[in-house]
């Protein structure tokens, strides 16, 4: 990363200010302290300057965790650059924190980068409680020891000249630091508090815009660092909002009337989000009794109407595989989402992971072919609920909509969309059927058939989850099977030749291919280009179509030496005694890959619950590149 | 509905034959009970003129859900123990359409127990029926939990361990239960009477039917069947009223008021004689589909008017 010093002229004090091209900030606190508030905030004020922006939510998986506990730590991450941010970066650069306990946890986790500077609620060394104020010691030593820049700031007293209650509204102190530490403009910082504060008196807007200028001047005096990471304004508006915010106003846009869900963690985010705005534009958000009831009451909503959505994760989407191959075998159309978490079972969930492809794609007992598609940026997030729209009900299948716990909380900024008619579902069809069709009657290349709705005069049938006939006639001979089988197969291809093949980042040839689907699309594009501005020949393959694949991905991997996927899933490490080519469980995607396409795929894969660093895959990367004993 | 747009709905009616809603050859086996039921259905359909078009049966899995597939309707056989959910989510979405859901002692009272137990509370407007044979048939004789104590079956070839479990109790037990009938197949006037009472109540009526099931509990009913004494006929002004041919049958009878829900409970207890009839009914108990649906129009101008409403609240404006 490049750096410049610079001397500023303009400021009262002697700052010396570094221009940067990105930087990972974060900031902690116990829960309810408004760490959060804060943090998206600060995100908000550096897209309006026309940063990249990426933020993450550091959520405790408690809902009243211990005050000043490693396990309540809450948060947020923020990452900001130059030019657009994809991805949540690796090691924090700077950390706010509330407290040392919350800060531990990051440090535990190694989620700070060596050296890193640390600015720490200094109030704790003089707590009248004698074990505070020992712990506060002992781990300001800790970190002094380790090489973290530590600045002690007297958050709380600072505060405390200004309001009567410091702990509602040191977050807006810190965004006031934070402001003057990255040159963020103060303008733009007091019209943001107006607008969180919106609803509330002037006055409470009023005395949070003094603690904003409080913030600011006091690191103004006291810090004598700052940076600049220069950008260039925004032309078009852009939109700030979550993974699964963008899945429920994207389920709005795509002209859907029905979500039918059961809460699941970190999926319920997106329907909690529909429940408020979906009602007012006459959908409803049903919340079921349990996840086989949500799934079972989309599909007949999707029956007797438009094409409905059900919106889970991992334990819940194994609890709604009989009902999925039930629309499979009837051929009625379904959106189902997935946002993914640790698993097996109970797992992690509040963790992301890239574990259910292989259960999307072949879940449900018997073949059931349906589509499965996986977002990969919070925009796609959006869009893909029209797209899995429209794909469903112009092939009667189910599509899967895999995204993650990770895409599902983060923040990136994109252009607002522009409404177009043809997102929306078109009335449902209540003409009447010519007499003598079919509801089966199966196009013999495509595999398609005309849906018949109720309410269709001459359209009566029994639909069966049973093996049936052009008629909807439970069938109970092979012919007839086959023929339903064959069918519902084709569609897939049917679907298969109108995708474009994938585009490749980078060059279009060379040493090493990575390929990879879902959330860590950003993290891996920055992999290439460092790697590629390394003098590497490296480029990268993301998949949003992963069944069917779309044409052309065979001479894609073709034209490099090496391919690897990149993956949020386990793989068997070739340097385990045991394990050897015959035995080795490849990553889902490889292995995939590898059937699929007879090429030699190779795989590496975490599932440490947080995002893929872009750091851990160029050492991947460069491991794969550069021969033993040549490196230096 | 207006008079003058009740008397235009009159007008266009046509006139249906039994005929017009009998779909496959039923491949139920001799005398079994599920055929009166179906009988009973497709009278029903043409006396109260139901459109084929806009009537729907939906069905679990079992015996009982093959009923739809013998009906000229729409259908949907669905998978085991979820008939009420799918019923639910198409009657959510087209409350425009007459929802019928068949379901057996298995399908409802074990494997779709819990989907049983909310659909009371939904309270949408369904009607259910229960066929309730106290025994799984399509998978060749298992005990199921209506089955009575020592039911000797596949299963439990010394008898069953377990009290059957009274679904008529267990409904009544819910909140927002707001129609609830027996029924028994061997009285084919009284099923249809009690069904058409069941398909006018607005809100979900659960009926349970008891059911012979010859090929494999031959004897479970009859006792009843041949003994009219130990069948107890409910009437009243506002249930049930029964025929003067029927009445010679049946002597056993009882006024009860099916908003007496204590006393409906006292009866739903009765093993034997067999109650017949409504033993609760409540019309003011809201419907699921009511207070959800706000019978607002969606169009592709409302939904661009509160999505760019909401793009308005997210938007960083340059």
């Amino acid at each position: 990363m490049s750096a410049a010093v610079e001397m500023t002229g303009s400021r009262t004090s002697a700052k010396r200010v570094v221009t940067l091209d990105q930087a990972v900030v974060e900031i902690m606190s116990d829960s309810g302290e408004g760490a959060q508030k804060c943090g998206q905030s600060f995100g908000s004020i550096a897209a309006r300057m026309g940063n990249g922006v990426w933020t993450v939510e550091i959520i405790p998986a408690e809902i009243q965790p211990p005050a000043r506990s490693i396990a309540g730590a809450s948060g947020n991450r923020i990452r900001i650059g130059s030019k657009r941010v994809t991805n949540g970066g690796d090691e924090a650069d700077l950390v706010i924190a509330f407290n040392e306990q919350v800060l531990l946890g990051r440090v535990n986790a190694g989620e700070l980068k060596p050296g890193c500077i640390i600015l720490l609620e200094s109030m704790w060394a003089e707590s009248s409680d004698g074990k505070i104020a020992s712990q506060y010691r002992e781990t300001l030593g800790r970190l002094l020891a380790e090489g973290y820049r530590v600045h002690e700031v007297p958050m709380e007293s600072e505060c405390r000249k200004l309001v009567s209650d410091p702990r509602k509204g040191k977050n807006m102190f810190v965004l006031g630091m934070l402001c003057n530490l990255y040159s963020l403009d103060m303008d733009l910082a007091r019209e943001q508090i107006a607008f969180i504060f919106g609803k509330k008196a002037d006055k409470i807007i009023k005395s949070n815009v003094a603690l904003l200028e409080a913030g600011c001047a006091w690191a103004e005096q006291n810090l004598e660092f700052g940076y600049r990471l220069p950008a260039v304004r925004a032309t078009e508006p852009q939109l700030v909002i979550n993974g699964n915010t963008a899945i429920g106003l994207g389920v709005l846009a795509s002209g859907m009337d029905i979500c039918a869900m059961y809460p699941i963690t970190p999926a319920t985010s997106a329907s909690h989000y529909l429940s408020d705005v979906f009602e007012r534009a006459g959908g409803i958000v049903h919340q079921a009794e349990d996840e086989i009831a949500a799934c079972a009451f989309a599909i007949g909503s999707s029956y007797a109407g438009k094409v409905a959505v059900t919106i889970t994760s991992g334990p819940g989407y194994s609890l709604k595989q009989e009902g999925i191959g039930l629309a499979v075998m009837a051929e009625i159309p379904l959106v189902v989402v997935n946002v993914q978490r640790g698993g097996p079972s109970t797992g992690q969930p509040t963790k992301a992971e890239q574990s259910d492809l292989l259960t999307a794609m072949f879940g449900s007992h018997g073949d059931a072919p349906k589509v499965v598609m996986a977002t990969s940026t919070i925009e796609d997030c959006f869009y893909s609920m029209i797209t899995a729209r429209r794909i469903a009900e112009a092939f009667n299948m189910v599509v899967v909509v895999l995204s993650d716990a990770s895409l599902a909380t983060a923040q990136q900024p994109f252009p607002r969309p522009q409404f177009s008619a043809d997102w929306v579902a078109p009335p449902i069809d209540q003409n009447p059927v010519p007499e003598g069709a079919k509801p089966y009657d199966w196009d013999p290349v495509t595999g398609l058939s005309r849906r018949f709705v109720p309410g269709q005069p001459n359209g009566m049938h029994t639909l069966t989850g049973l093996a049936h006939d052009r008629s909807s006639r439970v069938a109970y001979d092979g012919e007839t099977n086959e023929q339903g089988m064959h069918a519902r197969s084709l569609k897939l291809a049917a679907l298969q030749k109108m995708l474009a093949p994938p585009k490749v980042f980078g060059a279009e040839e060379g040493d090493l291919l990575v390929v990879g689907w879902g959330s860590t699309r950003g993290a891996i594009e920055e992999s290439v280009e460092k790697m590629c501005a390394e003098g590497y020949k490296v480029s990268s393959l993301h998949l949003t179509f992963l069944q069917p694949m779309p044409g052309g991905i065979k001479e894609i991997l073709q034209r490099f030496k090496q391919v690897i996927t990149i993956e949020g899933n386990w793989s068997d490490r070739p340097e385990d005694p045991l394990i050897d080519d015959s035995n080795r469980r490849y990553s889902a995607l490889a292995m995939l890959l590898r059937a699929r396409y007879l090429v030699d795929v190779d795989c590496w894969s975490e599932i440490r619950g947080r995002p893929i660093k872009p750091s851990s895959i160029c050492a991947v990367l460069r491991k794969r590149l550069v021969p033993e004993g040549t490196r230096s | 509905m207006s008079a003058a747009s009740v008397c235009l709905h009159h007008l266009m009616e046509e006139r249906r034959t039994l005929e017009d809603y009998q779909g496959g050859v039923p491949r139920w086996c001799k005398g079994c009970g599920d055929n009166a039921i179906l009988a009973a259905m497709q009278r029903l359909c043409r006396d109260e003129g139901l459109r084929p078009e806009k009537t729907v049966f939906v069905s679990g899995i079992g015996c009982s859900s093959r009923l739809p597939h013998y009906m000229r309707t729409y259908g949907f056989h669905g998978i085991h123990g979820r008939a009420l959910p799918i019923a639910e989510g198409i009657k959510l979405t087209r409350p425009d359409l007459h929802v019928f859901v068949n379901t057996g002692d298995g399908d409802c009272c074990s494997i779709g127990a819990a989907h049983w137990i909310h659909a009371i509370r939904y309270n949408m407007n369904l009607t259910v029926m229960l066929h309730d044979n106290h025994i799984y048939g399509l998978t060749k004789k298992q005990a199921s939990p209506t089955s009575p104590l020592g039911t000797k079956s596949n299963t439990t070839p010394r008898g069953s361990y377990l009290d059957a479990m009274s679904p008529l109790t267990v409904t009544l037990g819910v909140q927002n239960a707001s129609f609830v009938a027996q029924a028994v197949d061997w009285i084919p006037e009284s099923l249809f009477q009690i069904m058409t009472a069941a398909f006018r109540h607005r809100g979900l009526s659960f009926v349970r039917i008891l059911q012979r099931c010859p090929e494999f509990v031959g004897n479970m009913f009859e006792p009843w069947v041949h003994d009219p004494q130990r069948m107890l006929m409910l009437t009243h002004e506002d249930g049930i009223q029964i025929s003067p041919a029927l009445q010679k049958i049946y002597r056993n009878q009882v006024v009860h008021d099916p908003l007496d829900i204590n006393r409906a409970r006292e009866i739903a207890s009765s093993e034997d004689p067999i109650p017949v009839g409504i033993l609760y009914r409540n019309p003011a108990v809201p419907c699921y589909e009511d207070l959800r649906r706000a019978g607002m129009l969606r169009t592709a101008d409302s939904i661009q008017g509160s999505l760019e409403a909401e793009f308005d609240k997210f938007t960083v404006w340059p």
